[in-house]
């Protein structure tokens, strides 16, 4: 496997998790349910576009062809996306969107905890920066699920919904190929399997202190990771991108 | 007037040195000392405002009343020797 191609597809995927999970969501920027946590959702967003820019302008780089972050941001097809589908699934209500924000986090700090190892300097530096961040959203999406699942009746039984929806697309995070294969011996990328229990404990642990229940395990989301999305992926593209497909190279 | 149905309110204190005393941010709603603390920094440290936070529920201050202002504040008008104007500053102290 060429390794220069193989890092650019590593280093898309990093950044599309970020970039869509960021817009998803930067949709509740002035609708959050209190001003307060709108400002908090807002932040996080704008932590997730800060990495998914560094990265795609490595990735730019790496591939050598004169893209930069823009380009492949906005100029690419929604096949050519790598994110998984947990990212794209709809905000629905603040349960399910703290659901999806702490499967996703939890993923995120292990993955950067071990990506800031790398071989690779740029990938271990934008890796130890960005566990920072990530360390925060974790927090912050954890705390909602333990005092919304142990809170009132009603907000209970929402956020072990928003859990029970998002539970099943946590299991393509940890999908391994080719790519990953061939960086993982060279020591770039993160071997995700060794985090995979720490990763489930922790899930557990929220979960109990939240007095919620372990959703039960059925169908296991895949194909985000080759560019097969779900239908919520159009739409998202549509909105982010439209600018920029209309008015090629705006400037502010 | 509308009903508050809004958390508790919390006032936020940031200090933005080690060292250096805590100054009042302003407020937040939460519905408890930990969310706070989460709010306040999101709401307060956005630009590196500070090092640390603290936040103490707004029920746990007791304010001075407007209407004691008289007899509170104004006999050190005339007190000039309380203020420690006829000194030598010593060399290297700061934030005083």
């Amino acid at each position: 496997m060429n390794t220069k191609k193989a890092l650019f597809e590593y280093c898309i995927r990093i950044g599309d998790n970020s970039m869509i999970l960021g817009h998803r969501l930067s949709e509740l920027c002035s609708r959050g349910p209190i001003l307060e946590e709108d400002i908090a959702i807002t932040n996080i967003s704008l932590d997730l576009f800060g990495q998914c820019r560094n990265i795609l302008t490595y990735a730019g780089e790496v591939e050598g062809k004169g893209r930069n972050e823009d380009d492949l941001a906005y100029h690419r097809p929604e096949h050519e996306f790598r994110s998984v589908l947990l990212t794209e699934q709809p905000n629905g209500h603040f349960g399910t969107t703290m659901a999806r924000q702490m499967l996703f986090s939890v993923f995120h700090y292990y993955f950067y905890k071990e990506l800031s190892k790398s071989n690779d300097v740029h990938l271990a530096a934008f890796a130890a920066k960005s566990l920072k961040e990530t360390m925060y959203h974790m927090r912050h999406s954890s705390e909602w699920i333990i005092r919304l699942g142990d809170g009132t009746e009603e907000s209970h039984e929402k956020m072990q919904e928003g859990l029970n929806k998002m539970w099943s697309y946590r299991h393509e995070l940890f999908e391994k190929d080719a790519v990953d294969e061939h960086l993982i011996e060279l020591g770039i990328a993160v071997d995700t399997a060794k985090f995979k229990d720490a990763y489930e404990k922790q899930l557990e642990e929220i979960i109990s202190r939240a007095t919620l229940e372990i959703p039960e395990e059925g169908w296991r989301a895949t194909g985000g990771r080759i560019g097969h999305h779900s239908e919520y992926m159009g739409h998202i593209l549509a909105v982010f991108q439209s600018l920029a497909r209309a008015y090629p190279d705006a400037k502010w | 007037m509308s009903v508050d149905n809004q958390w508790p309110l919390w006032e936020v204190f940031i200090q933005s040195k080690t060292g250096l005393p805590y100054k009042h941010s302003g407020s937040v709603h939460a519905p408890d000392g930990e969310m706070a603390l989460q709010n306040a920094r999101d709401t307060y440290t956005r630009r590196m405002e500070g090092t640390s936070i603290w936040v103490v529920p707004t029920d746990a201050i007791v304010a001075s009343s407007p209407d004691d202002s008289g007899s509170f504040f104004d006999p050190s008008d005339d007190k000039a020797y309380r203020h420690p104007t006829f000194y030598v500053m010593p060399e290297g102290a700061k934030h005083i």
